[in-house]
């Protein structure tokens, strides 16, 4: 890529900035352009605009900031873009970035559809992308890229969380309401292997309709199955409106719900009344101890943080991971792909979100999960005060292994 | 079998609702020739008003069921008199596209200012719990929103078909110029009936707000199938809509319990067989 036009003086400035860093070896134009673009590629206004969407650029923006808004005394800057789910856009917007933006890294692509559609063409471009918000094991499997990282959880992730530690707790006996396409049944056979390995038993599934606004009729199968656990294998408004009604046909509090795909922002805008007791595996609790409850308040405090929300796993997630890309830049001495993401995988995170995780060959990155159950509201003492972690799932039992992903990058080596 | 009771009565519950959309967009299309695509986000609007009011002016539930539909007739009778009425004269695409571009609006102003997750609204504190009958338990709220969706679609049906007021209606569809001549103000009629017909969207909003989320999004998905309804009981059919309305529910509660994944399908099955051998429907009348 050309380079741009620079005076002589601040030719200078950035000599003399990198000498300060001491970085052995780094010429003037280790930052292409003359500045670090990240693209925040994500649902503005869509199904999940309240997991990721604003918050996610927010959370990115402020990484940025927390970082001092440079990086080898060049500015990075932050663009975004509405995908609004769906692949082509993505993808369209992703090409444009980095053909004539100069867009160095595109994140977030909560969808998996769209990150599937982004990866190759940043792979092609030599460009990274850091995935917060999407879930499909495939990202990191049969699908990876060598300029990939999936950052804050995905389906594997989630569904083993759950099914193993609730069969653990009991609800050894599972029945499955379950969203009636590739993503809600790769879910539902995740979680029901891992209950049968945890020794638990599977009753009975029914596949919906996406997008089903009743759920009356499968809540009454689930009941008359006798299950002690109901596992919802579906997302977004579908796993709203499953809770809810769930409370009204009195499934619970007889039969206990497990969310396999739950975010806290689904739980703040259904209430504790409808979702108390539901298990849920999350990568991040913004009350989990200190210095989670720093950032998660100056998030929620944020003067762009119009709905003074909490921040969600992908949000929190994102935040980590853009810092760790900075860092791995700074370290790196430039902004290539190459030597960034090498740098990436070969850095533990460790930060509020993430306590020593590890980046894969395959691109995931590893790191400890929780299992949670959602407060009654006798039990929520102030605003948001909505999980009690239950336990804290060690990296190596929360992902799978390198080997279980079986990514073509990594079994060709 | 005892499940099979269970989803027949699930079935009506969701049919209740399909047949007081579908009364309103019937008796819009019967008078006015309108299709009236905004009737999903009107509905959506209800909801949202009931919501609005129980967490910023401490309206309840009761008061909701009253002031909901009142709000959402009077922003009927706005959109009427201001876009709706140029459009009479001209082809009923003309009304379908205005009113498409006024859902688009609406659920884009609700999408910006709600987000997507939505709102809880709570079930009434009087209609709380419900009964065990022996084959299912039943929410108290849910047989509420049968007798009362019922009650509402009977009793229209009975003011239009069987009252002087409904004479008149009845009769400015057929000839609204006669009717002006004898002294009875039609544009006044249309406006009303507008209102009225967009009112029972927002009350079914309300009756909706503590079973589903209070979100944007809720009226998009559920207007299709009512568009499906009114044509298959017959574009304008009052009797057909209601009726057409609880039969499907019925239909789709059956397909539900046997093959759960054709259960959003089946409604349009059934609308291109009826098209097939019954073009106007099974109540409606050929022109």
């Amino acid at each position: 890529m050309e380079r741009n036009d620079m005076n002589r003086t601040s030719r200078w400035v950035v000599i003399v900035a990198l000498a300060a860093w001491a970085a052995p070896g780094v010429a003037a134009d280790a930052v292409s352009d003359g500045v670090v673009k990240i693209g925040v590629l994500t649902d503005m206004t869509g199904f999940y605009s309240d997991l990721a969407g604003p918050g996610s650029v927010l959370a990115v923006k402020m990484a940025v900031d927390d970082f001092g808004g440079k990086v080898l005394g060049k500015p990075v800057e932050v663009v975004s873009a509405d995908h609004q789910n769906k692949a082509d856009i993505a993808s369209n917007t992703a090409r444009k970035w980095f053909d004539e933006n100069q867009v160095d890294i595109a994140v977030d692509m909560v969808n998996s559809g769209t990150a599937l559609a982004v990866m190759p063409v940043a792979a092609e471009k030599k460009r990274i992308t850091l995935l917060s918000g999407p879930a499909t094991t495939a990202i990191t499997g049969e699908k990876c890229t060598a300029y990939n990282i999936h950052y804050t959880y995905n389906n594997w992730a989630l569904a083993n969380g759950t099914g193993r530690e609730v069969v653990k707790q009991g609800g050894d006996s599972w029945f499955f309401i379950t969203a009636d396409y590739v993503f809600g049944k790769s879910l539902e056979e995740d979680t029901a292997a891992v209950v049968k390995a945890a020794g638990g038993k599977v009753l009975g599934a029914v596949r919906h309709p996406q997008s089903s606004a009743d759920f009356s009729s499968y809540l009454l199968q689930a009941q008359a199955s006798g299950a002690k656990v109901v596992g919802m294998a579906n997302a977004g408004a579908d796993t709203i409106n499953t809770i809810k009604q769930a409370k009204e046909f009195g499934v619970t509090p007889k039969q206990t719900l497990a969310g396999l795909l739950v975010f806290i922002s689904d739980v703040n805008s259904l209430g504790l009344e409808s979702s108390k007791g539901m298990f849920l595996t999350t990568a991040f609790y913004w009350d989990y101890d200190d210095q989670t409850r720093a950032w998660s308040k100056r998030f929620q405090d944020h003067p762009d943080n119009k709905k003074k929300a909490k921040p969600t796993m992908v949000q929190a997630g994102l935040y980590s991971a853009v810092t760790h890309y900075l860092k791995a830049v700074q370290a790196a001495g430039t902004d290539a792909a190459d030597p960034v993401i090498a740098r990436m995988k070969a850095t533990p995170v460790n930060d509020f979100f993430s306590r020593g995780g590890v980046i894969g060959p395959d691109g995931l990155h590893r790191h400890d999960m929780f299992l949670a159950q959602v407060k009654t509201p006798a039990e929520s003492k102030a605003p948001w005060d909505y999980y009690k972690i239950m336990k804290k799932i060690p990296a190596a039992e929360a992902f799978p292994s390198v080997e279980a992903q079986k990514c073509p990058l990594v079994a060709k080596k | 079998m005892q499940a099979l009771f269970g989803q027949l009565l699930v079935g009506l519950i969701n049919g209740s609702f399909y047949a007081l959309l579908s009364l309103g967009l019937a008796i819009i299309f019967g008078l006015l020739n309108i299709v009236n695509f905004s009737h999903g986000a009107l509905y959506m609007t209800g909801a949202f008003v009931a919501w609005f009011g129980l967490e910023r002016l401490g309206i309840g539930y009761w008061g909701a069921l009253l002031l909901s539909p009142i709000a959402v007739g009077l922003l009927g009778v706005v959109i009427e008199r201001t876009m709706l009425r140029r459009l009479y004269q001209l082809d009923n695409l003309y009304g379908l596209l205005l009113t498409f571009g006024l859902t688009l609006i609406i659920e884009g102003i609700f999408h910006h200012q709600y987000g997507n997750s939505g709102n809880s609204y709570p079930v009434p504190e009087a209609l709380q719990g419900g009964a065990n009958l022996g084959f299912m338990f039943l929410p108290r709220y849910r047989a509420w929103v049968v007798v009362v969706s019922v009650a509402v679609c009977f009793a229209s049906w009975f003011v239009i078909e069987r009252t002087k007021l409904g004479s008149y209606l009845r009769a400015g569809t057929e000839n609204p110029r006669l009717l002006q001549a004898f002294g009875v103000n039609v544009p006044l009629m249309f406006t009303l009936t507008f209102g009225f017909g967009v009112a029972l969207a927002g009350f079914a909003g309300v009756m909706a707000a503590p079973i589903y989320q209070v979100s944007p999004s809720m009226g998009s998905g559920l207007i299709i199938v009512v568009f499906a309804v009114v044509v298959i009981g017959g574009m304008g059919s009052i009797l057909g809509s209601i009726l057409t309305g609880l039969g499907l529910g019925l239909v789709e509660g059956l397909t539900k319990y046997l093959y759960p994944p054709a259960a959003s399908t089946v409604v349009f099955i059934i609308m291109a067989l009826v098209l097939l051998v019954r073009p106007a429907g099974l109540f409606g009348r050929e022109k």
